[in-house]
C-alpha cells in the first residue's frame, strides 16, 4: 500500500509519457493529477499515523544488488523524517500539477510536461523514502534528470537547453563527491544501509583515510564528500551557479523543483545522515560556515537582480543557506522546519510570480512591470503573504522557522556559531529589502509596460488561484502549527529515531532560552529591511540609482554575481576544452600515431626503400656479396676452431 | 542433459549459414534479398539457441558447463575444447543478439555486395562465439585472431573514404599485439604441458616467468580493449566502418580484451597480475580522463562515441585488477552494459547518417522536432552511457567504483572524474544535435520506421532491466569470479 506513494506518480508518468501525443491534453492532465491526488492522500494519512503511533519500519520491495557482503534493496524507510518529506513533496507537487493545468494551457506538448512532473515526483519520493545510500542516489540523480528535462522543456530556446545542461553538469560535480562518499562509506562500514551505518559508527571512529598521501579522519572525509553532493543539489556557494539559470524552465517547475522540493534534497540528506554527521565536529563547522556564507551571498545578489524569477531564485539559494547552516549547528529539526515552511511560502511566491508573468504574457523583467496592484488584486494579496513570510514577520511561517535557526546559532556558543549568527542576521535584513523591492517594483507605481500587454492583463483563472490560496494557507499557518512538533518541547518524541543529536550538541534546546535581544534582533532587522525597501523604492525612487552610481564597483560586483560564473567559465570550461584539443591533436595525432602506427609504417617504407637499392640487377654486385659472405663465414669457422 | 553438442552447434551454425549464402545464385536483386533473409534466419536461430543455453545453464554449478572435448593434435595435447561458464555466457548471448540487430540494421543501408556482407557477418559471429566459448588456449587464439579477418574485410570493403588506412591501422595494431600473445601462449603450453584452461588454472608458474608471459598477453588485450595509449586505431576504425561493423566492434570485439584479461592474466598468472595492477590502474585512470576530454572536442559523432568507449573501457580494466568481488563483477557488468549501450549509440548514429549522409555535429540542429521518438530513445542510451542510476551503465560503474575504491582510492577518484566528463561530452553532444531553434525544416529527416524502432526498443529493454534488477545477471557472473579473487600467492 505504501509503495503506492512513489509508484503512482511513476505509473502516471509512464502512461502519459509513453502515449505522448495520442493521449490528448485533457486526459493527460486528468491522469497525472488524479494519481498525484491519491498518492497525496496516502502520504498524508501515513504522516499522521507515523506521528501518532510512532511506527518506524522498513518495507523491502525487491532486491537490487546482492554480491557477497554488498546487499542493497529497493526499500522504503518509514519514519517521521521520510513521512514528513513525502507529505510535503506530494502536497506541493499536487498543487503544482493542478496549477500547471492553467499555466501551461495551450502548450504544444502538455502531456510531455505533465509526464516529466510526475516522473520528477517519483524520483523525489524514491529519494526521500530510501533506506540506503544507493537508492537515495538513484532518486538523487533521477531528480537531476527530471530537472534537466524540465529546465530544457522549451528546447527550441537555446538558453533553456544550455541551462539544462549546466544544471545537470554542476549537479554532477556535486555527485562526484556523493559517489566517492558512497564508496568511502562502503569501504569503511561495509554496508550502505542507513541503520547499519549508524550502528557501526563507533567501530569506525578514529580510523583514517589517506588519499594522495594526505591523511584525514574517515568519518570527516565521508561527511565532507557527502556534503559536496548536498552542495550541488542545494545550490550552496560554489556550486550554486546552476540555480539562477534554471529559471529558464516553466514557472511551475521553478516552484516545485527549484524551490520547494528538489533543492531541499541536500538538506534532507544531511538530516538523514545525522547519525554520521554528529560525529564529525570539523565537517559540521564547515557546513555551518558554508551555509551562512551562502545565506548572505545569495541575499546580496538578490538585491540587484531585475528578473523577477531570478530574485526569487537567489532568495531560494539564500534560504537553503539557512537550512544548511541549521544542519551544521546540529539543529536538524530546525532545518526540517524551515524546509517545510519554505516549501509553502516559496512555492507560493513562485506560483504568484508565475501568475503575474502569465498575466503579462511572459514578461519577467520587473523594470517593465509596475502598477499591477489594482489589476490583479488577488495575486497582489498572495504576493504580500509570500513576501511577509519570507521576510520573517510574526504569525507567518517564515518568522518561526528562521528565528529558531538564528537563535540556535547564538546559543551554540562557538566562534563558528557567532560567525553564522552575524551573517544570518545580515541576511535577514537583505531578505526583507529585496522582498520589498520585488513587491514594489512589480505591483506599485504606474505601469511600465506597453498598451498591447495592458489589454491582456488578467487575474489568474481558478485552476491557478486555488492552489495559490491553499499554499497561502500553508505559508501563514505552517509556522505556529508545526512549531511545537518540529522544534518545540515535543520535538524529541516527534522525530523519534529519525534524527540523531549528540547529547552535548544543545544549541537547539538552548535556543528557547536565548537572550531577549537575540530573539528580537531578526524581527527588528526584518522590519528595518522592509522600511528601507519602501524608502528606496516607494518613497524616494531616485535613491537606488544614486546608490548604485555611488557604489559603482560594489554594484557591478553584485550584478555579476561576484564574478563566480565568469571565473568558472575561464577556469574550468575554457581550459577543459583547450586541454582536450591539446590531448587530441598533440597527444593522439602528433605523438601516439606519429610514433606508433604511422611511424612504424614510415620506418618500414624507408627500410623497404633502402633494401630495394640492394637489388641493383648487376651480377658483379651479387657475386661480390656472395664472395664476401663466404670469406666471412670461413673466417668465423677458422677462428672458432682455434 | 542429453549429449547434443549445443556449444558446437552455436559456434558453427552461423558458419554453415555463411557457406549456404555462397550458394545463392541469380539476379543481383534476388540474391540480395535471399541473402538477407537467410542471414537473418540463421542469426535468429543462433540467438534462440543461445537463449536455450542461458535457460539450461545452471547458475549454481562451478566450472565449465556443456563442455566438449576431443583431442586434435595429439603430440602437443592441443584439443578442441569448448565450454561455457558465468563469465562467457552473457558474451555469447550478446554476440548472437547483436548479430541479429546488425543484419536488421543493414537491411537497406548496405547496397553493394550484400551477399558477401551478410556472409562476413555470419563468419564474424561464428568466430567471436568461438573465442568466447573456447576453453583451450590454442583454439582460443585461432578464433581470437580469426575475428580480425572478417572485420578487416568489413571495414575495408564497406567502409568510408579512408577505409584502407583505417583497416590497415586496425590490422597492424591488433596483429602485432596478437603475435606477442602467441609467444606467451606457446610458452604456457611448453612449460605447463597443457592447453586446457582448467588445467592451466591449476598449474603454478614461477612469479618471474609470470611477469614475462603477462606482458605478452597484455600487449594483445591492451590493444583490443583498447587501453591508453594503444587506442588510436579505434576512432579511425569506427569512423570508417559501416554502422553494423561499428556495432560489432564496440559491442563484441572490445569485450574480447577484457575477456582475455579475465581468462588468462587473472586466473593463470595471478602473481603477475597483482604485480602489474598499479600499471593497469594508472593506464586506466589516464584512459578515462584523456579519452573523455578528447571526446569533448570531436566534431564527428561516431568518433565521439568511439572515444567514449575508450573511457568506459578504462573502468573495465581498472575494475578487473582491483582484486575484489565488487570490482570484478562491476567490470563484467560494465562490459555487458557497454556492449548494449555503445552498440545502441552506434545504431543511433547510423540512423541519423542514413538520413542526412553526414555525421558532422555542426550539420545537425533541433533534430528532436522531426524525430521525437528517435530523440527519446537516444536519450535513454545517452543516460545509460553516463551511468544514470536505473540503467545498466550505473550497475557496472558503481560496482567498479566501490571495488576500486577499496583497492586504490586514488584511482577511484580519477575514475569518478570520468562521471563528470562523461556527462559533459554526452549532454554537450545531445544539446547540439537535438535541441535549439530550427530555422528551416532539415531536409530528409523523418522519424523511425518500424524496423528501426524494433531494433532500438529491443536494446532499451535489457538496458533498463539490468539497471533496475541486475540480480539474474550478477548471480551468474559472480560465481566463476570467486576463484579468481585472491589467487595470487600471499
Amino acid at each position: 500500500m505504501l509503495a503506492a506513494i512513489p509508484l503512482l506518480p511513476l505509473f502516471a508518468a509512464l502512461i502519459v509519457g509513453l502515449s505522448s501525443r495520442r493521449i490528448g491534453d485533457a486526459l493527460a492532465l486528468f491522469v497525472t493529477c488524479l494519481f498525484m491526488l491519491v498518492a497525496t492522500v496516502i502520504a498524508l494519512q501515513l504522516c499522521f499515523s507515523v506521528v501518532v503511533q510512532d511506527t518506524e519500519k522498513t518495507i523491502v520491495l525487491a532486491p537490487w544488488f546482492s554480491l557477497g557482503s554488498f546487499e542493497v534493496a529497493w526499500a522504503m524507510r518509514i519514519d517521521t523524517l521520510s513521512a514528513v518529506m513525502m507529505a510535503v513533496v506530494c502536497l506541493v507537487s499536487t498543487l503544482v500539477h493542478i496549477y500547471s493545468a492553467g499555466y501551461m494551457r495551450g502548450d504544444a506538448s502538455l502531456p510531455r510536461f505533465m509526464a516529466y512532473l510526475s516522473l520528477f515526483t517519483f524520483f523525489m519520493l524514491a529519494l526521500v523514502s530510501a533506506d540506503n545510500l544507493l537508492q537515495m542516489f538513484f532518486g538523487w540523480e533521477g531528480v537531476g534528470l527530471a530537472s534537466y528535462l524540465l529546465i530544457g522543456y522549451w528546447h527550441h530556446k537555446e538558453s533553456a537547453a544550455r541551462a539544462g545542461v549546466k544544471a545537470f553538469l554542476v549537479n554532477r560535480i556535486g555527485d562526484f563527491g556523493f559517489v566517492l562518499g558512497i564508496c568511502a562509506t562502503y569501504a569503511m562500514f561495509d554496508t550502505l544501509v542507513f541503520s547499519e551505518i549508524f550502528a557501526r559508527v563507533p567501530e569506525v571512529l578514529g580510523r583514517e583515510f589517506s588519499v594522495f598521501g594526505w591523511k584525514i579522519e574517515a568519518v570527516t572525509a565521508i561527511c565532507l564528500l557527502l556534503f559536496a553532493g548536498a552542495m550541488g543539489k542545494s545550490a550552496q556557494l560554489g556550486l550554486h551557479i546552476w540555480l539562477p539559470d534554471a529559471m529558464e524552465g516553466p514557472t511551475p517547475v521553478s516552484a516545485l523543483i527549484h524551490a520547494a522540493t528538489m533543492v531541499t534534497a541536500g538538506v534532507f540528506m544531511l538530516c538523514r545522515m545525522s547519525g554520521l554527521f554528529e560525529y564529525s565536529e570539523d565537517a559540521l563547522a564547515i557546513i555551518t560556515c558554508l551555509g551562512a556564507a551562502t545565506a548572505l551571498f545569495a541575499a546580496t545578489v538578490a538585491v540587484v537582480q531585475n528578473d523577477l524569477k531570478r530574485v526569487i531564485a537567489y532568495s531560494t539559494c539564500s534560504q537553503l543557506g539557512y537550512m544548511i547552516l541549521a544542519v551544521g549547528l546540529s539543529a536538524y529539526g530546525a532545518a526540517m522546519f524551515h524546509l517545510t515552511t519554505h516549501a509553502f511560502f516559496k512555492a507560493l511566491l513562485f506560483l504568484a510570480a508565475g501568475s503575474l508573468i502569465h498575466a503579462l504574457s511572459g514578461e519577467q523583467d520587473m523594470r517593465k512591470m509596475g502598477g499591477l496592484r489594482a489589476m490583479v488584486p488577488l495575486t497582489y494579496l498572495l504576493f504580500w503573504v509570500g513576501v511577509l513570510a519570507l521576510a520573517g514577520i510574526p504569525i507567518l511561517s517564515g518568522f518561526y522557522s528562521k528565528d529558531i535557526i538564528i537563535e540556535a546559532a547564538w546559543t551554540s556558543h562557538t566562534i563558528v556559531g557567532l560567525f553564522a549568527f552575524v551573517l544570518a542576521n545580515l541576511g535577514v535584513f537583505l531578505t526583507a529589502c529585496y522582498s520589498t523591492r520585488m513587491l514594489v517594483m512589480s505591483f506599485h507605481h504606474s505601469p511600465r509596460f506597453d498598451e498591447k500587454v495592458m489589454t491582456h492583463v488578467h487575474e489568474a483563472p481558478p485552476v491557478m488561484s486555488i492552489p495559490l490560496l491553499l499554499l497561502a494557507c500553508g505559508a501563514i499557518g505552517s509556522g505556529f502549527l508545526l512549531k511545537e512538533m518540529f522544534v518545540g518541547n515535543g520535538s524529541e518524541a516527534f522525530w523519534g529515531g529519525s534524527l540523531f543529536v549528540e547529547d552535548y550538541h544543545t544549541a537547539l534546546l538552548d535556543a528557547h532560552h536565548a537572550p531577549r535581544w537575540v530573539k528580537s534582533l531578526p524581527l527588528f532587522l526584518a522590519v528595518l529591511g522592509i522600511a528601507f525597501g519602501l524608502l528606496c523604492y516607494q518613497i524616494f525612487t531616485t535613491l537606488p540609482a544614486r546608490l548604485a552610481r555611488f557604489f559603482r564597483p560594489l554594484y557591478r560586483f553584485l550584478c555579476e554575481q561576484w564574478y563566480i560564473d565568469a571565473l568558472y567559465r575561464l577556469l574550468f570550461v575554457k581550459s577543459a576544452f583547450a586541454l582536450a584539443r591539446l590531448l587530441w591533436q598533440g597527444g593522439d595525432m602528433k605523438t601516439i600515431d606519429a610514433f606508433g602506427p604511422d611511424g612504424f609504417s614510415a620506418v618500414v617504407r624507408w627500410l623497404g626503400g633502402r633494401f630495394r637499392l640492394l637489388q641493383s640487377g648487376y651480377v658483379y654486385h651479387y657475386v661480390f656479396a656472395v664472395v664476401t659472405g663466404v670469406v666471412l663465414l670461413g673466417a668465423f669457422a677458422v677462428i672458432r676452431n682455434l | 542433459m542429453n549429449d547434443w553438442p549445443l556449444l558446437s552447434t552455436i559456434i558453427f551454425l552461423p558458419l554453415l549459414g555463411a557457406l549456404l549464402l555462397t550458394l545463392i545464385r541469380g539476379q543481383d536483386k534476388d540474391v540480395a534479398l535471399a541473402a538477407k533473409a537467410t542471414a537473418l534466419w540463421v542469426a535468429m536461430s543462433t540467438f534462440l539457441l543461445t537463449l536455450v543455453l542461458w535457460y539450461a545453464f545452471d547458475p549454481r554449478q562451478e566450472g565449465f558447463q556443456f563442455a566438449e572435448s576431443s583431442v586434435w593434435i595429439a603430440e602437443s595435447g592441443i584439443g578442441y575444447r569448448v565450454g561455457v561458464d558465468g563469465i562467457s555466457l552473457f558474451f555469447v548471448v550478446l554476440a548472437s543478439f547483436l548479430t541479429v540487430l546488425c543484419i536488421l540494421a543493414s537491411w537497406r543501408s548496405v547496397a553493394k555486395r550484400v551477399r558477401d556482407f551478410m556472409a562476413a557477418f555470419l563468419v564474424l559471429e561464428s568466430l567471436s562465439l568461438g573465442a568466447f566459448l573456447a576453453t583451450d588456449t590454442v583454439l582460443f587464439y585461432l578464433f581470437f585472431e580469426g575475428v580480425l579477418l572478417p572485420m578487416f574485410y568489413i571495414i575495408g570493403v564497406w567502409g568510408g573514404e579512408r577505409r584502407i588506412y583505417a583497416a590497415f591501422k586496425f590490422f597492424l595494431y591488433t596483429l602485432l599485439g596478437s603475435l606477442l600473445m602467441l609467444l606467451s601462449i606457446l610458452s604456457l603450453t611448453w612449460i605447463g604441458g597443457t592447453t586446457s584452461f582448467s588445467e592451466l588454472m591449476q598449474t603454478e608458474f614461477s612469479p618471474a616467468l609470470q611477469k614475462i608471459l603477462w606482458l605478452g598477453f597484455f600487449a594483445s588485450f591492451a590493444v583490443k580493449t583498447p587501453m591508453w595509449p594503444f587506442h588510436t586505431w579505434l576512432p579511425d576504425a569506427h569512423v570508417e566502418a559501416p554502422t553494423a561493423g561499428s556495432v560489432m566492434l564496440a559491442g563484441l570485439l572490445l569485450k574480447m580484451g577484457g575477456y582475455g584479461f579475465l581468462r588468462f592474466c587473472l586466473p593463470i598468472l595471478p602473481d603477475a597480475s597483482q604485480f602489474y595492477a598499479p600499471l593497469v590502474f594508472v593506464l586506466s585512470a589516464i584512459a578515462v580522463v584523456y579519452a573523455s576530454l578528447v571526446a569533448l572536442v570531436q566534431t564527428d559523432i561516431k568518433k565521439l562515441i568511439a572515444y567514449s568507449s575508450v573511457a568506459h573501457m578504462g573502468f573495465v580494466t581498472a575494475g578487473l585488477f582491483a582484486d575484489n568481488a565488487q570490482a570484478l563483477s562491476g567490470a563484467v557488468m560494465q562490459m555487458i552494459s557497454h556492449g548494449l549501450v555503445s552498440a545502441a549509440l552506434f545504431l543511433c548514429v547510423g540512423i541519423l547518417y542514413e538520413r542526412a549522409k553526414t555525421r558532422d555535429i555542426g550539420a545537425f540542429r533541433a533534430v528532436v522536432q522531426p524525430m521525437p521518438v528517435y530523440a527519446r530513445l537516444t536519450m535513454v542510451f545517452m543516460l545509460a552511457s553516463i551511468g544514470l542510476p536505473g540503467t545498466s551503465g550505473f550497475v557496472g560503474e558503481i560496482l567498479t567504483l566501490l571495488g576500486v575504491f577499496r583497492a586504490s582510492p586514488a584511482t577511484a577518484w580519477v575514475l569518478a572524474l570520468g562521471m563528470i566528463l562523461g556527462a559533459g561530452y554526452m549532454l554537450h553532444l545531445y544539446r547540439r544535435v537535438f535541441f535549439g531553434a530550427s530555422e528551416a525544416k532539415p531536409a530528409a529527416l523523418y522519424d523511425l520506421h518500424l524496423r528501426e524502432n524494433v531494433i532500438l526498443t529491443s536494446l532499451v529493454l535489457p538496458v533498463l532491466w539490468i539497471g533496475l534488477y541486475p540480480m539474474p545477471f550478477l548471480r551468474i557472473v559472480a560465481l566463476p569470479l570467486a576463484p579468481i579473487l585472491g589467487a595470487a600467492a600471499p
